[in-house]
């Protein structure tokens, strides 16, 4: 029984941080959903572990609990993996936008150097044409 | 202008602000009419301004990126400016710019055109593990490019148009990447490599390391980077 209050709370508490978090917009939809896929079937199991006794007898494993804890770790293994990807892909995105933004910032020092030199020949042209009038 | 082709030399620079002056400099004095853009890779130091005021076009990452990142930017760089021939050459100043027009020479029946050390010219050398990496490159990277290869770790490189544009779209910045994966990628569709021997002088700032535990590791990484080039599309 006591075990059963403590899984069960866990998975409550897990279950309201999540919501927070998405109601706060700090976690994308995706990831969100996913997490409270995942604790709608985790909290009724903390409740009654041995729901899964019966499945688990057909795989050939002796206890639910087994079961669970085998498939949980599958799951997250799965879950690094796909954010290993996503970082990645993350990288990837802001390569390209640090490329993007250095040759931008290359073009408009190529164009300042540029207005600069023609506005010193403006100056020296027609600072010649005030020393001829002069003279 | 090299032979008629409008020539852009990539410096890809990190904290180089030592030697990249004189670097720039050399390349500006050998090679009047030729086009130098130095892309810092994130430095800490002055190396953009020193860059800028040896005279070469500078392009500065935000952050650093690698070696292939700083020449995927260069690719970029020229593709958009239209130039005929770009030419990766390092900022430490072990390159010769005088062989330049050799290499620019050479791409007119290739694709891709490799400065490489240990092949009669000049005095390098290196032994244990780095040199098993590089007898191994060099023997695999052989047989997939079909001609010799001895140096293929070189950032000494020469690329056509065609080249050009394929690293401008495609580009990896990993470890490596750039000179091994690069010339698996090209090789296998089809480019044609060649190398030529070059002389390397001394690095004229910073030193090589010489750590036995350093260059096992190098030869494992080098590994792991060949195998994985192969087996990538």
């Amino acid at each position: 029984m006591k075990l059963t209050l403590v899984t069960g709370l866990t998975g409550l508490i897990l279950l309201a941080t999540i919501v927070e978090l998405l109601r706060r917009r700090q976690l994308r939809e995706k990831y969100g959903m996913l997490w409270l896929g995942v604790l709608v079937i985790v909290i009724p199991l903390s409740l009654f572990p041995r729901l899964l006794d019966n499945v688990a007898g057909f795989f050939g494993v002796v206890s639910g609990v087994s079961l669970v804890l085998f498939l949980g770790i599958v799951f997250l293994l799965l879950v690094c993996v796909h954010l290993s990807w996503e970082v990645s892909a993350l990288e990837e995105e802001t390569r390209t936008l640090a490329e993007d933004f250095a040759l931008l910032r290359a073009e408009i020092d190529a164009e300042r150097a540029a207005r600069l030199a023609d506005g010193a020949q403006v100056t020296a042209a027609t600072r010649d044409e005030l020393v001829s009038h002069d003279g | 202008m090299v032979n008629g082709k409008r020539v852009l030399i990539i410096i890809p620079a990190l904290n180089e602000s030592g030697s990249i002056a004189d670097v720039v400099g050399e390349v500006r004095g050998e090679l009047p009419g030729v086009d130098v853009l130095v892309v810092d890779d994130g430095s800490t130091d002055r190396t953009a301004a020193v860059a800028a005021a040896a005279g070469a076009r500078v392009a500065k990452l935000p952050y650093n990126l690698g070696v292939g990142g700083a020449m995927r930017l260069g690719y970029r760089y020229a593709r958009d400016n239209d130039y005929d021939v770009a030419i990766q050459i390092d900022a430490d100043g072990q390159h010769d710019p005088r062989y330049v027009p050799k290499l620019v020479d050479l791409l007119d029946d290739n694709d891709l055109v490799i400065g490489a050390r240990f092949a009669g010219e000049g005095d390098y050398s290196v032994r244990g593990p780095r040199r098993w990496a590089m007898v191994m490159l060099s023997g695999v990277l052989s047989r997939v490019a079909k001609t010799k290869l001895t140096d293929t770790t070189s950032g000494f490189r020469a690329a056509n148009r065609r080249v050009i544009e394929m690293f401008a779209g495609w580009y990896p910045a990993e470890y490596l990447g750039d000179t091994v994966e690069t010339l698996v990628h090209t090789a296998r569709r089809g480019y044609r490599i060649r190398q030529v021997p070059v002389a390397m002088r001394k690095r004229m700032a910073g030193t090589p390391s010489h750590s036995p535990a350093k260059a096992m590791i190098y030869l494992g990484r080098a590994f792991a980077v060949l195998t994985l080039a192969l087996i990538r599309r």
